[in-house]
């Protein structure tokens, strides 16, 4: 349950770093908040910004947001001991995290430029695939009615 | 597990708030700059060229002038290419506005180039919007900055006054955006050699240009 909850806090996180970047590449907002370096404009306005005809952006948002509602819907008491929605979250966290790894080469050996919201939005993705990954290896948690009620009393 | 709900919504309208006020902390955009014309009229422009209009390759580049890196490009790559290929009669360089909707002043800026250009003083105003790059980098309204830039480019700074408030400009720099679409352009700086569209694995400099220019010449002997 532990490994679900920080997973949905981390995807909370990065959906809105993935967001503030996505409405900033559809024109909302003057510049990029991105310190003295200007490494964000460089990355947000080369042509690696664009992927499959949609901002590179677009693709953290749906990301974040498909592991924020997986991990949600995999906290729900019935789903608690079903192990699909572990695998389901390492799943895609796996998917964004190789996904970053391209976008980080590009950054910095293509570009040679980096977007610090970029490599926020890298962090929390590492740290959801790692411990996505931990939540494989967890034991099922067991809701059986057997064991979570009570014991009964006893005749005397 | 109502506390983890709770913290998962306290959590949520926070940073909810946090990206609002990082978007509305962009400053005022000046009339010129305020977005797209309402209707776009060809007028028969087709950007401003350097080199001779007999060369054999035509290079034309989709610039947006808030663009770092089209600004890296014209300071470090451009005076080598204007030294080996436009200079020597091989290459015509031609410029295409492409301002981009992430850019809050790129369009404005490009409309400063135009007014510029209307009193013969295009390339002056490019380099100097490339020079002094430090504009793009701090988000505050650029007017007065331009307006000192033109002059230092020789514009008559009433002239130019008079054609940034009226926006004189403003579709031609949208015809070409558009333009720019239509032969898909999907970044800035964007390069057509004789028309094909070039794709480069980096940015490109003036040892790729000389490469394509040479390619060029060679098969067409």
């Amino acid at each position: 349950m532990r490994h679900r909850q920080t997973i949905a806090l981390l995807a909370l996180v990065g959906l809105f770093v993935a967001l503030y970047l996505w409405l900033h590449a559809l024109g909302f907002g003057g510049a990029i908040k991105c310190g003295a370096s200007g490494g964000c404009e460089v990355v947000q306005t080369s042509q690696w910004a664009v992927f499959l005809g949609l901002p590179v952006a677009f693709y953290g948002v749906a990301g974040y947001f498909a592991l924020l509602a997986v991990a949600i819907l995999g906290l729900r008491l019935a789903a608690l001991p079903d192990r699909k929605w572990s695998v389901l979250l390492a799943g895609l966290a796996s998917a964004g995290f190789l996904f970053t790894v391209y976008l980080t080469y590009i950054e910095l050996f293509v570009i040679h430029a980096i977007c610090r919201w970029c490599v926020g939005s890298a962090v929390i993705i590492t740290l959801i695939w790692i411990v996505s990954l931990l939540s494989l290896r967890s034991p099922a948690i067991r809701t059986d009615r057997a064991t979570s009620q009570p014991p009964r009393d006893l005749p005397a | 597990m109502n506390r983890f709900y709770a913290l998962v919504g306290v959590l949520a309208v926070v940073l909810g708030i946090a990206v609002f006020a990082l978007l509305r902390s962009g400053g005022t955009a000046p009339a010129a700059a305020a977005g797209p014309p309402p209707t776009v009229v060809d007028d028969g422009f087709r950007g401003y060229t350097l080199g001779q209009g007999s060369a054999r390759v035509e290079i034309t580049e989709y610039v947006d002038f808030e663009c770092p890196v089209c600004a890296s490009f014209a300071t470090i790559q451009m005076p080598t290419i204007k030294e080996q290929l436009i200079n020597t009669g091989r290459v015509r360089w031609r410029f295409r506005d492409y301002p981009l909707p992430i850019h809050k002043y790129s369009r404005f800026a490009a409309h400063a180039a135009q007014c510029a250009g209307a009193q013969g003083h295009y390339f002056e105003m490019q380099d100097q919007l490339f020079t002094h790059h430090q504009w793009a980098q701090t988000g505050k309204d650029p007017s007065d900055l331009f307006r000192s830039l033109a002059q230092a480019a020789g514009v008559d700074v009433k002239v130019y006054d008079a054609c940034q408030e009226a926006g004189r400009y403003a579709q031609r720099i949208e015809f070409s955006r558009q333009e720019g679409d239509q032969l898909l352009v999907d970044g800035t700086p964007t390069f057509f050699a004789n028309g094909k569209k070039l794709e480069f694995r980096r940015l490109p400099g003036s040892d790729d240009f000389k490469v394509i220019v040479d390619s060029i010449i060679a098969h067409s002997h």
